[in-house]
């Protein structure tokens, strides 16, 4: 009955004008008399401000304005951008400051804008903006900023702790007093960046005429940067429009609504010219949000068998300077610990810290890699002490496929139970395992080590929460021409959300892609909506867009069948034309039908059918649906140099129903890497004064071609019950897992030295440093302070 | 203040004039004043390679260079492989078929990058694509799938269609 395009590997529609250099991206949107934006930054990480001059920049031929908050609050409704997501474990708003106007709080923050004709002078001048700043101690480290008599990273705070929640099931008591063994860790994964190859951007234009509003932005989040623009500016939405034009990547950061954003607006309005700011690399490090600092002591309970009976412990989360989000982060790498086990019981306590630093918000993952992480490093550690396989211990505790579905005893920030639907993990692991030959490995191990090399090999499950609720809108609209127009609020990013769209439109409407338009991310093309985020789109706009088209469906077979006078239960719909199904000669076109059902003055519609050929449809789905998988990493290691090879990575991910399984292959595979850079390279560091240390591409270490292995990835798919499309989220799966498979495969390899690895990243003189500490003090493994360079 | 200058420049095949200031950078002259912005920056300090360009036939840093550094010389850049309106071209379209690109940010420096060492080394190993790549930085796509598509490209060359 309908096409089979959803599940085929066709190629994106994205991709000709990325590859011919005729895409769209914000910079390459040229408006006749653009005037170029360039914000000056806090150079301290924490200062009172007591005086702003702008004078001597103002001087400067080419330049038009220089704004600071005093210039910007007569038009504002508020100083602050009030974005961060109720909570009630928040104790104190810490909203950002749209230019810091007292008190700067990190290095990087915005304190004014110059705009002038071009960049090169906007720079010039503010070179000459004079900031008299007085500087304060800074909250660095966000175990000492909890501490009593920490520095205040807000001068009038009462402390550091922006928000703390416990996460409490089951009887931890009894699970430890009755343990056979009890092992503790410290672990620290280490703040990184998403560093998406096009930083941030925007640019905005105002026309007097019609009091409208245009704002392109690289955002992920075009409705909730329309809402944000509208309240601060005090406009109304019909008034103010955002587009997303090509985004160059997101991976999380870029769902935040930024300042740069409703500077460059206002500027647009103020001055009656276009104006855009574009941030360069070295802003993207300084005021881009980032994530995955945390200090965790754990322990674990297990039983002989090595079956987990509970965890237990504290956490220390780097919040960064303000709220930009909300608990997020920490709240979620919390809830991932024990998701894909079958755990009786927890207590977690979780602190937020406020520190000078750039503020956290999700990155590709959004604290789910890092409680991946200190699962399977504590499973390292039952299996290892207790003398069990380690893959056997997961085994014994993974959540089993007769459990499902399996009901967390928690609910999400959103208050919805935390029900996994659906997926067989012991077979997802057992697939991986074979995969790698994890059953040959020791002999391997042993064979290499004969000839003077180390290989390890490393495993770890996780589970992603995807497919965040309530809704994503989709409208389907078929024009008099015959084309089909889709349009959602759904941000595309580079995740093939346009092919995926038309992929699920196509299936019911003639199967050829060709006639298929798709725009996203405009809110003048659809009302509300929240964008791209979470690993959400394709389950809520998916199933959305395939709502819609089924009711577009229904309306062109019976419009149709009117038209050529059969039952619409006879008609097929192939290409852009419906035709009677054996009879190739009685057929109309999409454009027949559509002009038909719009009507003719003074006749009946056909069928008594409301007129058009359009379905807007917002599914609502509340309950997140959980996609998993399990990977196994082969790396050697180099013990006289720390170096790192990875070998071979192997990945079995379940993602339900795969709309294009070669864009799905490209999310896991990314994430993967960017995983491989959690693991290995990427590591924002500060010093004790809270300056950035690491502050371009040859500081800060992205994966390149030469450190990257091949990647294998296999499917397993469990269809998830709770949308149309049985599809699950897919776009933070791979590096959730990476970090915690690749370290547990360095520790293997280095098995003879006995060292116990405790961070992410580890880079080649920690490694060197870990061995040394082992020779000399065995039994007593080291752990190396990274993040505190020269110590 | 601004001291300008005249220059002539090459650009993918097409004799262009401006008159700039001495400090624009090479990038800057093809994006803003040719409006040739396939070249992308990505960090404007040499490191991500997505402002790669061909200049003379050799690759370089649009960002690290000067524009008036091009008088008299010629530049390549993304929108020279195929025109608007033609069909890809082999690297393009092996691109596409492997899923090399996702966000496609970074793709035009890698596909100059690639169209300089596939022209200059038509017999080569997939590790010898990963070392030539190895200055441009991708964040989507792991790499692999756009080792996979210049393989295809060596292969087809070759008259070995995979």
């Amino acid at each position: 009955m309908t096409a089979k395009v959803v599940g085929l590997r066709v190629p994106r529609l994205e991709d000709r004008s990325l590859l011919t250099g005729r895409a769209r991206f914000v910079e390459d949107i040229g408006l006749p008399d653009t005037l170029e934006a360039a914000f000056l930054r806090s150079p301290h990480a924490h200062a009172q401000v007591r005086k702003i001059d702008v004078q001597a920049a103002l001087q400067v031929p080419g330049v038009h304005a220089v704004y600071t908050m005093a210039d910007l609050r007569p038009h504002l409704t508020s100083d602050r951008l009030v974005v961060a997501l109720p909570s009630a474990t928040i104790k104190r708003s810490l909203d950002r400051p749209v230019l810091a106007y007292d008190e700067v709080c990190y290095v990087g923050e915005p304190i004014a804008v110059v705009i002038a004709d071009d960049r090169y002078i906007a720079e010039d001048a503010m070179a000459l903006v004079e900031v008299d700043y007085d500087p304060l101690p800074a909250a660095v480290d966000c175990r000492d900023a909890v501490k009593a008599d920490a520095p205040r990273a807000h001068t009038n705070a009462p402390d550091n702790v922006v928000a703390e929640f416990n996460l409490k099931f089951g009887d931890v008591a009894s699970a430890f007093d009755g343990a056979a063994a009890v092992f503790k860790e410290s672990l620290r994964p280490m703040r990184g960046g998403s560093h998406s190859m096009e930083c941030r951007g925007v640019i905005a234009n105002y026309e007097v005429a019609t009091d409208q509003l245009t704002v392109w932005s690289s955002t992920q989040t075009p409705h909730s940067a329309l809402r944000l623009l509208a309240d601060l500016l005090g406009r109304d939405e019909g008034h103010v429009r955002v587009i997303t034009p090509d985004v160059g990547g997101g991976f999380g950061p870029k769902l935040v609504f930024y300042s740069e954003e409703l500077v460059t607006a206002f500027a647009a309005i103020a001055l009656r010219r276009p104006v855009k700011w574009i941030e360069d690399r070295r802003e993207h490090f300084l005021s881009t949000t980032q994530e995955r600092e945390q200090y965790w002591d754990v322990e674990i309970a297990a039983d002989n068998d090595g079956r987990v009976r509970g965890v237990r412990g504290a956490m220390v989360h780097d919040h960064g300077a303000y709220t930009a989000r909300g608990v997020n982060v920490a709240f979620e790498a919390a809830q991932t610990l024990t998701m894909p086990y079958d755990v009786p019981a927890c207590d977690l306590h979780v602190r937020l810290a406020v520190t000078n630093k750039v503020p956290v918000t999700p990155v590709r993952g959004a604290g789910q890699p890092q409680g991946v992480f200190i699962m399977e490093r504590l499973l390292d550690r039952v299996a290892l002490e207790m003398k069990l396989d380690r893959a056997e211990v997961r085994a014994r505790n993974l959540i089993r496929p007769e459990q499902m579905p399996y009901s967390k005893p928690f609910k999400t920030r959103g208050g919805v139970p935390v029900v996994i639907d659906s997926g067989d993990y012991p077979q997802c692991q057992a697939k991986a395992l074979a995969a790698a030959s994890w059953q040959d490995f020791p002999q391997r191990q042993a064979e290499a080590r004969a000839q003077g090399r180390l290989l390890g090999i490393g495993i770890a499950n996780f589970v992603e929460m995807t497919g965040r609720g309530p809704y994503e809108p989709a409208t389907v609209r078929i024009n008099t021409s015959g084309k089909i127009h889709v349009s959602s609020s759904a941000a595309a990013m580079g995740q093939g959300t346009k092919t995926m769209l038309a992929q699920i439109v196509a299936e019911q409407l003639g199967g050829d892609m060709s006639h298929i338009v798709v725009t996203t991310g405009d809110t003048a093309t659809s009302a509300t909506g929240f964008g791209g985020f979470g690993s959400r789109q394709t389950v809520t706009a998916g199933s959305s867009a395939h709502a819609a088209a089924v009711k577009v469906r229904d309306k062109v077979l019976a419009v149709a069948g009117q038209l050529l006078e059969v039952s619409h239960q006879d008609l097929e719909i192939v290409g852009n034309e419906i035709r009677l199904k054996g009879a190739a000669g009685l057929k109309v076109t999409f454009a027949e039908v559509v002009k038909a059902s719009m009507g003719t003055a003074g006749f009946y519609l056909p069928g008594g059918l409301p007129p058009g050929m359009e379905a807007t449809e917002h599914v609502v789905i509340n309950d997140m649906t959980y996609a998993n998988g399990t990977e196994v990493a082969t790396v050697e290691v180099d013990p006289d140099t720390g170096a790192v090879t990875i070998l071979d990575i192997v990945i079995v991910h379940d993602c339900g129903k795969a709309i294009n399984p070669t864009i799905v292959e490209g999310q896991v595979i990314g994430g993967v890497v960017h995983g491989i850079g959690n693991a290995l390279f990427e590591q924002m560091l500060y010093n004790d004064d809270g300056q950035p240390l690491t502050t371009t591409l040859a500081e800060y270490l992205l994966p390149t071609s030469t450190e990257t292995p091949r990647i294998r990835v296999l499917h397993h798919e469990s269809p998830t019950p709770l949308n149309p499309l049985g599809a699950k989220g897919v776009g933070e799966a791979g590096v959730l897992p990476t970090a915690a498979a690749v370290v547990s495969a360095i520790e293997n390899a280095l098995g003879q030295y006995a060292v116990t690895i405790r961070q992410s990243p580890v880079s080649p003189s920690d490694i060197v440093a870990l061995i040394a500490a082992a020779r000399t003090e065995p039994a007593a493994s080291a752990i190396i302070d990274a993040c505190r360079p020269g110590r | 203040m601004t001291v300008t200058r005249k220059i002539a420049v090459t650009v993918n095949g097409l004799r262009r004039e401006a008159e700039v200031p001495v400090r624009l950078t090479l990038a800057d002259l093809l994006r803003k004043k040719f409006e040739l912005t396939g070249t992308h920056l990505g960090c404007e300090h040499g490191v991500c390679g997505a402002c790669t360009v061909l200049f003379d036939g050799v690759s370089v840093r649009a960002c690290l260079m000067l524009a008036v550094q091009a008088d008299n010389h010629a530049i390549e850049t993304v929108e020279g492989l195929a025109a608007a309106d033609a069909p890809l071209n082999d690297l393009q379209q092996a691109f596409s078929d492997k899923h090399a690109l996702q966000c496609g940010f970074c793709t035009p420096g890698i596909l100059m990058t690639l169209t300089e060492f596939l022209r200059d080394n038509p017999v080569v190993s997939e590790e010898d694509i990963k070392i030539a790549i190895s200055g441009n930085i991708c964040r989507c796509t792991g790499y692999q799938p756009i080792v996979e598509a210049a393989m295809q490209v060596v292969k087809a060359r070759q008259g070995n269609p995979s």
